[in-house]
């Protein structure tokens, strides 16, 4: 095993990153307005970009290794990733374009004229934006481990570097075509060691990948346990399924649409994008099955595969390409929270004499030192495991927010933080239950281990319920709200 | 009424400016549009984004449902019946085509079909709103 294909594909893709980034930031100085030459981004070009942020080192790498040693259950990760973009298609990716928000407490602000949801909002970002960066932290670590030999403290130090680097150097501004890049690199470095290897596995007549046994659990795609599985099961689907619309850096692309109906084809076009990619995890799976890849080590299934199919210079030049692929994946969802938690931080949590650029800076380097700090003092808890839990909380808090925001004049202030507090809290004890305790048995543990299926009740729950309570705090503007919110932009309203 | 006379401006020879002489607006010029009804959410107003807002939520609730009831349901399918698993389609396990594979084509076509109809319940409101602004109704 050598470091060589690793080290290459690590320099090359920071290098490719740092480059677009600066051809992107010459770009955007060329018009006068940032923001407005952001809001003529083409569908295509901002769903490449939505999907280059989105796809994380959970896509990329964990999800694969978690089908080899778990089986079909684990399908629903992926399907479950992609249907949320179905659920924010269908309840809120119009209006929510039409709003005009640019960050979720934005909008909370603007629905409800509230500073203390505002401040709640923050508070939920910030810590969703952490949740889901541990992940990527412990990512960069295995992969550059695996990759490298490199201690494990490397890769998140390596990635949280080049990410302070492009953003706190105002990088932010060019993320778009970043990311759209990073998204047919990611697609292309999954793609084509795949393909080689499919070749190379028709040729070696190889078993194909047994699930067919009497008793094999493998391809049921149900967790196993009866009724406790098929509870894990739906609540991972209802997190999945719910929690996409709420996570932080995902909102902030919406805006970059130049109207409601662009807004619906670029999550149309989402929709495309992570289906091709999602096809492709199953497959090394599937090799990885066929060739014996060793279940313990399945993490890294990703970047091993290559070799165990292919040994000699092939393997090793495909190493280098998954590890590229699995680098950008970090590094581009990485920037995206990072510039979606710095914001809100720069926004709502730094000193008055730390205003513009320099409080954005200061922010960036808080946002990224946090969870990489606790990548490195905590223990591993699983890459797709720690971002479904994101996805938990993002489910259980945002997710009733926005849609009885967008679609129920009735949602008062107290009832939205009464919701977010229900749903947040119950959701978070969940999962910091689960990340202390890691033994999991009965039913009390499994409610917490996927905790979804009820937190989000609840918190919808709670909302209505208290909004109903409180019915005559209804801010007088929600009705001239929803009214801008569906009208098509063809209608000439105030729309001031 | 002005004067038509010149002979009320004896200190200048020049004509005096002609002044346009017209009644008062036969129709009323403030007639509201219906797009200013739903902006200042007159009681007509509230009828015309309520048609809008439950024909949206109407469709994302029927494709919600049509979600749930195929790609939602397949848990439940694959464990009251953990024998379907061992079936294959093409050489490969049922569970993996059907929850892996074919997931993803169905989101397409109900994210299609959602985008579609969404526009065209849009272009009828603006049609609706439209017809009130510029010209007389029928």
């Amino acid at each position: 095993m050598t470091a060589l294909p690793g080290v290459v594909a690590v320099v090359l893709v920071t290098l490719a990153t740092l480059a677009v980034g600066t051809q992107g930031l010459r770009l955007s100085r060329t018009t006068s307005d940032f923001f407005v030459a952001s809001r003529s981004v083409r569908p295509g070009l901002n769903a490449s970009a939505i999907g280059g942020e989105y796809l994380s080192a959970a896509s990329f790498l964990g999800v694969a290794g978690l089908m080899l040693t778990f089986g079909a259950e684990m399908l629903w990760y992926p399907v479950g990733w992609t249907a949320g973009y179905l659920v924010l298609l269908v309840l809120v990716a119009a209006p929510l374009r039409r709003s005009g928000a640019y960050t979720l407490p934005d909008f909370a602000e603007a629905r409800l004229g509230s500073r203390r949801v505002r401040a709640v909002c923050s508070t939920l970002v910030v810590a969703i934006g952490w949740l889901y960066l541990l992940p990527q932290f412990e990512g960069a670590a295995l992969t550059l481990s695996a990759a490298l030999g490199s201690p494990r403290w490397v890769g998140p130090v390596v990635v949280g570097a080049v990410v302070l680097v492009s953003v706190g150097s105002g990088g932010m501004r060019s993320i778009t075509l970043t990311q759209a890049f990073q998204y047919w690199l990611k697609l292309t470095a999954l793609l084509l060691p795949v393909a080689v290897l499919l070749v190379v596995w028709v040729g070696d007549r190889a078993v194909l990948p047994d699930g067919s046994g009497p008793g094999d659990a493998w391809s049921v795609p149900v967790a196993g346990g009866g009724a406790t599985g098929l509870y894990t099961t739906y609540s991972l689907v209802l997190a999945t399924f719910l929690g996409t619309m709420g996570l932080p850096h995902v909102v902030v692309r919406f805006y970059t649409n130049p109207d409601g109906g662009a807004a619906r084809r670029t999550t149309l076009a989402v929709l495309a994008l992570l289906g091709v990619f999602y096809l492709l995890p199953p497959v090394y799976a599937g090799l990885g099955r066929a060739y014996g890849a060793p279940e313990g080590g399945s993490a890294t299934l990703v970047l091993d595969l290559p070799r165990l199919v292919l040994p000699g210079l092939g393997g090793e030049v495909l190493t280098g390409l998954v590890t590229a692929g699995a680098f950008a994946a970090f590094l581009s969802t990485s920037s995206g929270l990072a510039v979606a938690v710095a914001g809100v931080l720069a926004q709502d949590a730094t000193p008055r004499r730390l205003s513009g650029v320099a409080g954005f800076r200061v922010a960036t380097v808080v946002a990224v030192l946090v969870p990489l700090v606790a990548t490195l003092v905590l223990p591993d808890f699983g890459v797709a495991r720690a971002v479904g839990l994101a996805f938990a909380v993002a489910a259980s808090t945002f997710c009733p927010l926005l849609v009885l925001g967008i679609w129920w004049p009735g949602l008062t202030p107290a009832g939205a933080v009464a919701g977010l507090a229900a749903g947040g809290l119950g959701s978070m004890a969940a999962v910091a239950w689960t990340l202390a305790d890691d033994v999991s048995a009965g039913w009390v543990d499994t409610l917490l281990a996927q905790p979804a299926a009820w937190s989000v009740p609840l918190a919808v729950a709670t909302m209505v319920g208290v909004s109903r309570a409180t019915a005559s705090t209804a801010p007088a503007h929600a009705g001239r709200f929803l009214v801008r919110l569906h009208t098509p932009e063809t209608v000439p309203l105030d729309r001031g | 009424m002005t004067d038509p006379r010149p002979s009320r401006q004896p200190s200048s020879g020049q004509p005096p400016p002609r002044v346009r002489v017209t009644g008062p607006p036969r129709r009323a010029a403030t007639r509201r549009t219906p797009a200013a009804d739903i902006d200042e959410q007159t009681p007509l107003g509230g009828v015309y984004l309520g048609s809008l807002l439950r024909a949206q939520l109407g469709l994302a609730g029927r494709i919600l449902l049509a979600l749930g009831l195929t790609v939602g349901l397949l848990p439940l399918v694959f464990a009251v019946a953990p024998g379907l698993a061992t079936l294959r389609v093409l050489g490969l396990p049922l569970s993996w085509v059907a929850v892996g594979g074919l997931s993803y084509p169905w989101l397409l076509v109900l994210g299609w079909v959602y985008v579609r109809r969404a526009e065209r319940h849009e272009r009828d409101f603006a049609a609706l709103l439209g017809r009130g602004e510029g010209q007389d109704p029928p």
